[in-house]
């Protein structure tokens, strides 16, 4: 189980995370909103190890991880696909993946042996073939298109085998097509690989849709958790998404 | 089991007979390359043209050796020329004080080059682009005044003089000009080979994912310090050891091996030759020292007729030698239409 608890960081006078603490069960599925500014990526960047709390834990089955650098994160099991798609440019993309998969074996250091490793490779194979990206092993990243550059950033994620799956919104950037696309992708990838994900997203029927829990985040605070139902009808996230006058003129 | 997994089953064993193949393939290369090198003093008299190969030999080893920080690592050092400075010196100085055989003072001079190279590596790597890049220089800089002031060690502006004394060891006597000779272009050949290992290796790939984008790196797992800092000493000791060939060359060391224009020059032979195939810096080398031998001959200018020559490669060329030529043939092999 992720729990966070009573986490912040501020930046200068403002406060990014505010004593946000939070539990995400093993194999749950949720989705993190909020109006631009809420602190969401914020969230992210300190679970993850970009940024190092100011005060807070954030235990991974019982182990703190926070102030941890990125690197140890990751090898404690929480993995992270990026708004901006993250990849390497000049590698295929099943160099992407075994590279990948070696540096999670602790053989990134390898030097007296020949890449790609024997042992790496039906790991990589299986995460490109989760990702449907099978068929574009061969081609270099930088020129897949832009949903396959999102897809290989999550392929990048989870062939790491991680108990935490952090999606920043994966849809970003895309048609409306290619959100559902990706979005079933990352519902089914939820399914079989039975990992906790969390995902920042702003498309609100896609979160309503798919997300069985839904965590609201406002000035980097917690305003609301609970099933879109309740999110829906929860007055609160209606004013803090759509603003008190438009809110009073909505209920006329 | 699926269409995938089946594929992959079947082309393991063939792949990692394709990777024995390779390695065989680049050991075969280097022999056969050291071969062509050994028979050459027995071809020609010319004791020019072996002075060439040994020059070659020592700015190839320190070319391709920033190659490793600059091509596959995106760390662009402007003082790589200190550690060929370093090693002319160490092996310099450890043999006119010491009189160890040679064996001992070149493994000297590599020990004393790893320590050197992670003091200043823990603290440039840590750096940015042209941060890393000018702090890099600044030790070059600290490193070459340091040999001019310190005068009773160095010799000053003099250089070390009176000779490296280089006795005899297994039958290699390199005070003879033909056993010099091979005995650079084996570790030249050598060199190359590791290094090649070194980049082919799943350790090179680690380099080439900092080089795209260290920060995801550091998302997979990897340690992108550590990482930086090993490529940082690894290169320092090939271009140490190509120093050491200088300073067996010339039988002495003189400041401007670790002056910044050695590193210049380093940088300039990567631009010539190219950074995205292996021996793209080879190709530079030995463009730069026929340019340099003859260009210097017809005019005083050269420094003029070799800017030119950059002009072309940078904004003519948009590339080095070697990239412009894999390029050309990638394109013709694949058609028009790739």
């Amino acid at each position: 189980m992720l729990e966070i608890r009573a986490l912040s960081k501020s930046f200068g006078g403002v406060k990014a995370t505010d004593n946000v603490t939070l539990n995400f069960a093993d194999g749950s599925l949720t989705a993190v909103i909020g109006p631009n500014g809420a602190g969401k990526s914020t969230f992210f960047n300190l679970i993850t190890g970009a940024l190092k709390p100011d005060s807070g834990q954030i235990l991974l089955n019982g182990v703190d991880l926070a102030g941890r650098t990125p690197p140890e994160i990751v090898r404690h099991g929480i993995g992270r696909a990026f708004q901006v798609a993250s990849i390497f440019p000049s590698l295929t993309v099943q160099e992407t993946m075994l590279a990948a998969v070696c540096a999670d074996q602790r053989r990134a250091s390898v030097l007296h042996r020949r890449f790609p490793l024997a042992e790496t490779r039906d790991r990589a194979g299986h995460a490109m073939e989760l990702l449907g990206l099978v068929s574009k092993r061969n081609r270099v990243a930088a020129t897949l298109s832009h949903g396959d550059q999102k897809l290989l950033d999550i392929a990048l994620a989870l062939v790491l085998d991680p108990k935490v799956l952090l999606l920043d919104e994966p849809t970003a950037g895309m048609g409306t097509e290619e959100r559902w696309r990706m979005i079933d992708k990352v519902r089914e990838l939820w399914e079989k690989q039975k990992i906790t994900v969390v995902f920042i997203e702003h498309d609100m029927d896609i979160v309503f849709k798919i997300a069985p829990e839904i965590v609201v985040l406002c000035y980097g605070r917690i305003l609301v958790t609970g099933t879109p139902e309740a999110i829906r009808r929860n007055e609160a996230v209606i004013e803090a998404y759509l603003g008190t006058e438009h809110h009073a003129g909505a209920a006329v | 089991m699926t269409e995938l997994q089946a594929e992959q089953a079947a082309a393991v064993p063939q792949a990692e007979a394709g990777l024995q193949r390779s390695r065989y393939f680049d050991v075969l290369i280097a022999l056969a390359a050291f071969a062509v090198l050994a028979i050459l003093p027995m071809l020609t008299g010319s004791k020019a043209l072996l002075d060439f190969v040994i020059r070659c030999s020592a700015f190839g080893l320190f070319a391709t050796s920033l190659n490793l920080l600059v091509g596959y690592t995106g760390l662009v050092s402007f003082g790589h020329g200190m550690f060929f400075g370093l090693g002319a010196y160490g092996f310099g100085l450890i043999m006119q004080r010491t009189g160890v055989p040679v064996p001992v003072a070149f493994v000297a001079t590599l020990v004393i080059t790893t320590i050197i190279a992670a003091v200043i590596g823990a603290i440039c790597v840590r750096l940015k682009e042209i941060y890393f890049a000018f702090v890099t220089l600044a030790f070059q800089m600290l490193i070459h005044s340091t040999i001019l002031s310190w005068v009773s060690l160095t010799g000053g502006d003099q250089g070390l003089r009176g000779g490296i004394p280089r006795p005899a060891f297994f039958g290699i006597d390199l005070s003879n000009h033909v056993h010099l000779y091979i005995a650079s272009c084996a570790l030249l050949v050598i060199g190359l080979l590791l290094m090649r290992q070194i980049a082919q290796s799943p350790f090179g790939y680690t380099l080439r994912m900092i080089r795209d984008n260290a920060n995801r790196a550091s998302f997979v797992g990897i340690d992108v310090w550590r990482a930086k800092l090993t490529i940082f000493v690894l290169a320092a000791l090939f271009a140490s050891t190509g120093g050491i060939i200088m300073a067996l060359f010339v039988s002495g060391a003189y400041p401007e091996f670790a002056y910044w224009t050695i590193s210049g020059e380093g940088i300039f032979i990567n631009m010539l030759g190219g950074v995205t195939t292996f021996l793209g810096p080879m190709v530079g080398t030995v463009l730069l020292l026929i340019l340099n031998d003859t260009v210097t001959r017809l005019t005083e200018y050269y420094g003029i007729v070799l800017g030119i020559v950059i002009l072309f490669f940078a904004i003519g060329l948009r590339k080095g030698l070697m990239d412009f030529v894999v390029e050309w043939y990638t394109q013709r092999r694949n058609g028009p239409g790739e």
